[in-house]
């Protein structure tokens, strides 16, 4: 098996299976700000430009549910919630 | 020309010959005078590689690890605690498939804190992966080191050298030292494979990530090319023996690979296995029985064989059990024990033995803590392992 591999392709390792809880954001509250993309440790969370109105949100292949975007959301747009897997 | 050198000496210059590109290491106890003599070296302008004094010995291995990452050749020695704080790199390096080189100075391990010679250091990173040479002598220290970087940059496999601390590294024996001129045509620079070194104009990932659906597989092969190593170690030794003719080893000897050595009639009854520099002072044991001044005289009269163990990773198995299967009695004598278990050598030689050869198999403890190994202590061995009964013994007077 090839051991020296091309940065960046670590990235086929879907890690989203560790978290207990997920986040969920509601598009209706979130006004935008993008303190959660930055506050994420994995730096997964992206801003849905395509929904009817834009919105960020965490990949969820990623994303080991750790709330720290939910604690730090200024208008409690986001709510950790069990991951029934 | 043969000199008269101190071990730690005749390695530095045939480390100096060998002309790494990186040397690192932390110079504090327990240390040896290898990096010493490889430092001074380099601060007198006889030597061009860069010398990286390290803040500990975890640092030290962490920048060999890195400089060989690059492509380059590298060397790094320790010895006991040192080996110890660099155990998780040493775990690294092989994982990685580094081909480096170090020089184990082996020695005791606290507490209690103990600066002298067994091999209980080298036995904690046993299953680290690397490729482990065992020397008896200085010119076979040498001559280890030069074989350990042909085999390592062949084989992506790191190799570590044992040699017995003190009694080795602190001694003076007449040795003689292959030039520059010479190794290189043995052993051509180093050249690391296209997309698989650190660097900036392509960019690669060493080391990364793997889940449990990758791991175990990787572990598999590395296990794997390590046995498959016996080939290549094979060539290269019948390669190293042609190049460098004045080898002493093995050459009273009846059985000589690269694995093994054994010294002996072809149906002893007793055979003594061991490792390192205390073959020697069996070799001396059985040479002075009887009142006849001749080891062979004496170990055909006594029908013992002695079998000295130069790679104990991978492990040679099969040569082993082709050889002790004759005998009766096998005392396998360790300067090391898996504490609540039995001496470590005697351990794995009694699982390969299981249900393929008859002889009893004893362990027998000795030299721990830098305790000489004396004459009458290898005699009482050879008389213990024809008695009954088979548990572990200490041997201390």
């Amino acid at each position: 098996m090839k051991i020296v591999v091309k940065p960046n392709t670590s990235i086929k390792n879907k890690t989203g299976g560790w978290r207990t809880f997920y986040p969920e954001v509601s598009p209706q509250k979130c006004i935008n700000c993008g303190l959660c993309a930055k506050v994420c440790p994995e730096g997964i969370i992206y801003k849905d430009e395509k929904a009817p109105k834009p919105y960020f949100h965490a990949d969820l292949d990623y994303c080991k549910g750790c709330g720290l975007c939910a604690a730090e959301c200024p208008v409690k747009a986001i709510t950790m919630m069990l991951d029934n897997k | 020309m043969k000199n008269i050198l101190e071990g730690s000496r005749a390695i530095a210059l045939t480390i100096k010959n060998i002309n790494p590109a990186v040397v690192s290491a932390y110079p504090i106890t327990p240390q040896t005078h290898i990096v010493e003599d490889l430092a001074k070296f380099k601060a007198d302008g006889e030597a061009d590689y860069e010398y990286a004094r390290a803040e500990s010995e975890f640092a030290a291995a962490s920048i060999v690890l890195g400089a060989s990452a690059t492509g380059v050749r590298t060397y790094t020695a320790t010895c006991s605690q040192g080996l110890l704080l660099m155990a998780e790199v040493v775990y690294n390096i092989a994982g990685m498939r580094l081909p480096i080189v170090m020089t184990c100075a082996n020695r005791a391990v606290s507490a209690p804190i103990n600066i002298w010679n067994d091999q209980q250091d080298v036995m904690s990173v046993r299953d680290a992966g690397w490729i482990m040479f065992f020397a008896e002598n200085h010119q076979e220290t040498v001559d280890q080191h030069i074989m350990a970087y042909k085999i390592a940059e062949k084989l992506k496999l790191p190799v570590m050298v044992n040699v017995d601390g003190f009694v080795l590294t602190h001694t003076y024996e007449p040795v003689e030292i292959p030039t520059r001129e010479q190794i290189k045509k043995y052993l051509p620079d180093y050249k690391s494979t296209k997309g698989e070194f650190l660097d900036p104009n392509n960019p690669v990932t060493m080391g990364a990530f793997a889940t449990p659906a990758d791991y175990m597989e990787i572990r598999e092969e590395l296990h794997n090319d390590l046995i498959a190593s016996k080939k290549i170690i094979d060539e290269e030794y019948k390669k190293f023996n042609k190049f460098f003719k004045q080898t002493v080893n093995g050459q009273q000897s009846t059985v000589n690979s690269p694995f093994l050595e054994y010294t002996g009639p072809s149906n002893p009854k007793v055979i003594l296995v061991a490792m390192g520099s205390v073959i020697g002072t069996i070799k001396e044991t059985v040479s002075e029985m009887n009142n006849i001044k001749s080891l062979a005289a004496n170990l055909m009269r006594e029908k013992i064989g002695i079998l000295k163990i130069k790679i104990y990773r991978p492990f040679p198995a099969e040569e082993i059990l082709k050889i002790i299967g004759k005998a009766k009695y096998v005392a396998v004598i360790d300067k090391s024990i898996s504490l609540g278990q039995i001496g470590i050598l005697a351990s794995d030689i009694k699982a390969a033995a299981q249900g393929k050869i008859n002889s009893k198999i004893q362990s027998f403890i000795v030299g721990l803590g830098g305790r000489d190994v004396t004459k009458e202590m290898v005699k009482k061995i050879i008389r213990e392992v024809k008695t009954n009964g088979d548990e572990v013994k200490f041997i201390g007077k």
